[in-house]
């Protein structure tokens, strides 16, 4: 017994240095007050100033955020009507083509959705005139395509596991297919629904290659205007945002998996 | 099914026909024009390609560009690299994950709910950001080598960024928790009790690991490796910030092809040549995961 | 003692203690702060069958596993035919286990499963086939060789795990709740198996089950535990039929028990006033009990009988009651009787004759009774 655990205790504890030791090296130095990035040139927050300075960078967070909200949005209601077909509405005409598609974009390249997405925009562009140009629809179409996949996954591996002589319940009680729906149905998968949303949103915010081909001039989304910057090597203030999106994200999870905890001790 | 019963129903309909006219307009149309322009001749125009149908109305169609992705030494050796690069991180993140998830599934509850939490969260932080992180570890004069340096371990720079070894870091870090998941799905479902009677009839620990442990795990073993292998090939940003400049990749040499050359056709079959080689595993995963729900339902 | 009033030709036990085949002496095992088994000492002979009962959490599972090797005993020795075995890998012992979800390998047909202990050992492939033939016909799975475990019944993957660890011909085999996961119909019929099969092999068994049913069927002995301790070992009647303490009395079957104080002492019987009976209760034995000590009476309720006049036995304990209560059972009838001091009793009574006719209706008054010697005084 001991043998073992001690091999896998080492593995673990290995492991998760080398998950976390990069995030702790990035916010030790967005601290550091050298302009190369490397090299310690003291304690200083001047890049957290710096950075809420930066037009561009506000700019392309605020868009990033706005386009997440929507596709998070578009696609949770499409992911749940999806998962909600997939799972309680038996069988129609095309349905392996329909759960083929809704579960195709989870395992496609993001070069290939993509590219397939751009030349679709370019190709409508020239047929009916729309879009007149790339940006946060296109964006936000494309992100939402993807991400409902996600979405309908989560909606639908809810709904399998849920008992569903509740709905028939409902039904013997004289309650009419829709009304189930809205009665029963959605407030029972309302948290695989919001983890589908959460999802959804981090997936948009996280985009850099699918936004790189379907935006269009001036309009850069933060993981876009992030890769522009690092492509030319680490610079300090991209270590000032870096740190603050772990620390943002890392709080959040934590509170969530707190609460989470608790309420399952409670029950 | 309670929902079924009326399927005529208008509201039905519209439910099915809204999620169903999406993913055909933005998934499935798109795949059809990728392969049209795949068949076209580049033009120096705007869009820079010959039209499917020429002014004659006939059909003008080339599979030139499959063609020269077959003929050329450059792009078999793209694709070669690739697969070698994607088979070892997938390799590398289960060397690492299975250990990994092991642990994970026989701690106890509590500390089990925190280290799986742990996992999932860098999938929260930006992507991006993480393989940034690595950029600033990896330089020349980043975090390892200053310290190597420092420690007395070397005393000159190793050069560590824009190689192939800080491809398969960066790969194997990004895609890890996507290994770790599914076997931790498989080993925490795993009754003790069968390792257990293992060793009551006579096998060691290690015998009963290869004996039982590992044939059960590997459904997840293979939806892991699948995971891992499937993003890392058609990665671009891993190895465009990590990797060097000479490392060809299939998903780099696509953007690059597309938005360096402008050769929107010879992209077109890049991708297709790229989805023809992931359908194999791509058919395999979701086959082990079908019989995956099947077995849990 | 008591045992000597009665007679007693049943039961003598079955083994010599002399020459204990499992001898365990001073085992404890503590988990952090809670301590699953506490300071057990028992001998166990050769070829017996003895079950160890007890409720969830009594640290009966935890025993076995110790035995079997997969718990370190954090003090005490265990020795199975003169050799110490505390410090062997479970795969070193001469001991083999069945468990409670009988751990079939799914990944492995019926054959493979049953052949996997010797395959371990290196037994050379004919001799492999041969006892696994042996073992699938013993437990008459010979048209399943081929089956994965998922196409068996539960009975059929009892009886592999049962194959499964008898192929290596332990020396014991431990049985973790045997047979829990079957219906009741193929319990019955797989208890006899069980005890046939080793009758016929003669391994010496150690059983764990919370079924005080199938100890008694089963067993040549039995050990009731609690809160990691042995409150009473011994042979299946004599743990009904004298339970040493309140918890055995009432953990094994049911019982009526009246709380009273000794007010005399004679030289073969013991009388308790109890405020519970509403009368004096008189027992057989002094059990070094002293006038004025609080114990507790019970009673089995096939012991007592009812009458609807006064018995005329002035050696029984008579009482006044009221059918509360009636149930027919088929073989048995059962009785819910309320005495005249407010005390619920039950009592059982076989349908000897065939009839519809009831023998009491409810409400109607009767007299219950007992013999002297069928009271059990407990004094914990």
């Amino acid at each position: 017994m001991k043998k073992q655990s001690r091999f896998v205790f080492s593995v673990l504890v290995f492991g998760y240095a080398f998950l976390y030791i990069p995030l702790a090296s990035v916010i030790v130095y967005s601290f550091n007050d050298s302009k190369l990035a490397t090299v310690w040139g003291g304690f200083s927050t001047r890049w957290y100033v710096e950075l809420f300075k930066n037009e561009q960078i506000l700019d392309a967070a605020f868009l990033s955020l706005r386009i997440a909200t929507t596709s998070a949005t578009l696609a949770t209601i499409f992911g749940t009507m999806a998962g909600l077909i997939l799972v309680r509405f038996g069988r129609f005409r095309g349905q392996t083509l329909f759960s083929g598609m809704i579960t195709a974009p989870l395992v496609m390249p993001e070069v290939i959705t993509g590219l397939s997405l751009l030349l679709l925009f370019v190709s409508l562009q020239q047929l009916i005139g729309w879009p007149a140009q790339r940006g946060f629809t296109t964006i936000t179409i494309a992100h939402t395509t993807f991400s409902m996949a996600y979405v309908a996954v989560i909606v639908r591996s809810r709904l399998a596991t849920m008992d569903e002589s509740l709905e028939e319940a409902a039904m013997d009680l004289g309650c009419r297919p829709l009304r189930i729906v809205f009665d029963i149905t959605l407030p029972l998968i309302a948290p695989a629904m919001i983890a589908g949303w959460l999802l959804a949103f981090t997936l948009s915010l996280d985009d850099l290659v699918i936004a790189s081909f379907v935006s269009g001039p001036g309009s850069s989304t933060l993981p876009m205007y992030i890769f522009s910057k690092v492509k030319l090597g680490v610079t300090p203030d991209i270590n000032a945002l870096a740190s603050l999106i772990i620390l943002i994200i890392s709080i959040l999870v934590f509170a969530a998996w707190f609460t989470a905890r608790r309420s399952q001790a409670s029950t | 099914m309670a929902l079924k019963k009326r399927q005529g129903a208008l509201w039905q309909r519209i439910t099915i026909a809204v999620p169903y006219l999406w993913l055909f307009v933005f998934f499935l149309l798109p795949f059809g024009i990728i392969l049209k322009i795949s068949l076209a001749d580049p033009v120096i125009a705007q869009p820079p390609f010959t039209p499917f149908f020429d002014a004659d109305g006939g059909l003008s169609i080339t599979i030139d560009n499959f063609l020269f992705l077959l003929t050329d030494k450059l792009y078999a050796v793209t694709y070669i690299k690739s697969i070698f690069m994607a088979a070892t991180a997938m390799v590398l993140c289960l060397a690492l994950g299975f250990p990994m998830a092991y642990g994970i599934a026989r701690a106890n509850p509590t500390t089990r709910s925190l280290l799986l939490l742990l996992i999932v969260l860098p999938f929260w932080i930006s992507f991006l950001l993480r393989v940034y992180a690595w950029m600033g570890l990896l330089n020349n004069y980043g975090v390892i080598n200053n310290f190597l340096m420092w420690v007395g371990f070397i005393d000159q720079p190793i050069q560590m960024m824009y190689t192939d070894f800080a491809i398969f870091i960066g790969l194997t870090y990004t895609y890890l928790p996507f290994m770790i998941l599914p076997l931790y799905a498989t080993l925490e479902r795993m009754d003790l009790d069968l390792v257990d009677a293992a060793q009551d009839l006579g096998a060691s620990r290690t015998i009963a690991f290869w004996d039982i442990t590992w044939p059960l795990a590997r459904p997840g073993v293979i939806a892991g490796c699948l995971l891992v292998f499937i993003p890392a090939m058609g990665e671009y940003v891993i190895p465009y910030l990590l990797g060097g400049p000479d490392t060809l990749l299939i998903g780099r040499v696509l953007f690059d092809e597309f938005f360096v050359n402008r050769d929107w056709p010879l992209a077109s079959s890049v991708a297709i040549m790229l989805l023809l080689i992931l359908v194999v595993p791509i058919v395999f995963l979701q086959r082990s995961q079908a019989r995956d729900a099947e077995a849990t339902s | 003692m008591q045992k000597a009033d009665y007679d007693s030709e049943n039961l003598s036990i079955v083994t010599d203690k002399s020459e204990a085949f499992i001898r365990i002496r001073g085992i404890s095992k503590k988990f952090g702060d809670f301590t699953a088994v506490d300071d057990v000492n028992l001998d166990i002979g050769r070829g017996e069958l003895f079950s160890i009962l007890g409720g969830s959490g009594c640290g009966k599972s935890t025993l076995l596993r110790v035995m079997a090797g997969f718990e370190t005993p954090t003090a005490g020795t265990i020795e199975i035919d003169g050799v110490d075995i505390t410090e062997l890998p479970p795969y070193e012992r001469p001991v083999n286990m069945m468990f409670q979800s009988y751990a079939i390998f799914p990944h492995m047909n019926v054959e493979k499963n049953i052949a996997y202990g010797l395959r371990k050992d290196h037994v050379d492939n004919k001799e492999i086939a041969q006892r696994v033939d042996d073992m699938l016909e013993l437990v008459q799975l010979v048209d399943f060789r081929e089956r994965k475990p998922n196409q068996l019944s539960g009975g059929q993957r009892q009886r592999v795990a049962l194959a499964r660890a008898l192929i290596k011909r332990p020396k014991v085999l431990l049985l973790d709740e045997p047979l829990a996961a079957l219906d009741k119909k193929l319990r019955e019929q797989t208890q006899f198996e069980l005890m046939n099969i080793q009758d016929e092999l003669g391994i010496t068994f150690v059983v764990v089950t919370h079924d005080q049913e199938e100890a008694m069927t089963l067993s040549t002995r039995i050990a009731v535990m609690e809160e990691g301790r042995f409150l009473q070992v011994g042979p299946p009647k004599e743990i009904y039929e004298f339970p040493e303490t309140r918890f055995v009395a009432d953990f094994i079957g049911t019982i009526n028990m009246f709380e009273g104080k000794v007010n005399r002492v004679g030289d073969e019987t013991i009388s308790v006033e109890s405020a519970e009976a509403g009368t004096s209760l008189r027992a057989l034995g002094n059990h070094d009990v002293e006038v004025g000590q609080s114990v507790c009476i019970a009673v089995r309720p096939e012991k007592i009988f009812i009458t609807k006049h006064e018995p005329d036995n002035d050696d029984d304990v008579r009482i006044r009651g009221v059918v509360d209560d009636l149930g027919y059972l088929g073989n048995l009838s059962l009785y819910r009787i309320r005495l005249e001091s407010g005390k619920m009793i039950q009592v059982s009574s076989q349908n000897r004759r065939r009839s519809t006719k009831r023998f009491v209706e409810w409400e109607d008054k009767i007299w219950v009774s007992w013999r002297p010697r069928s009271a059990i005084v407990l004094t914990d």
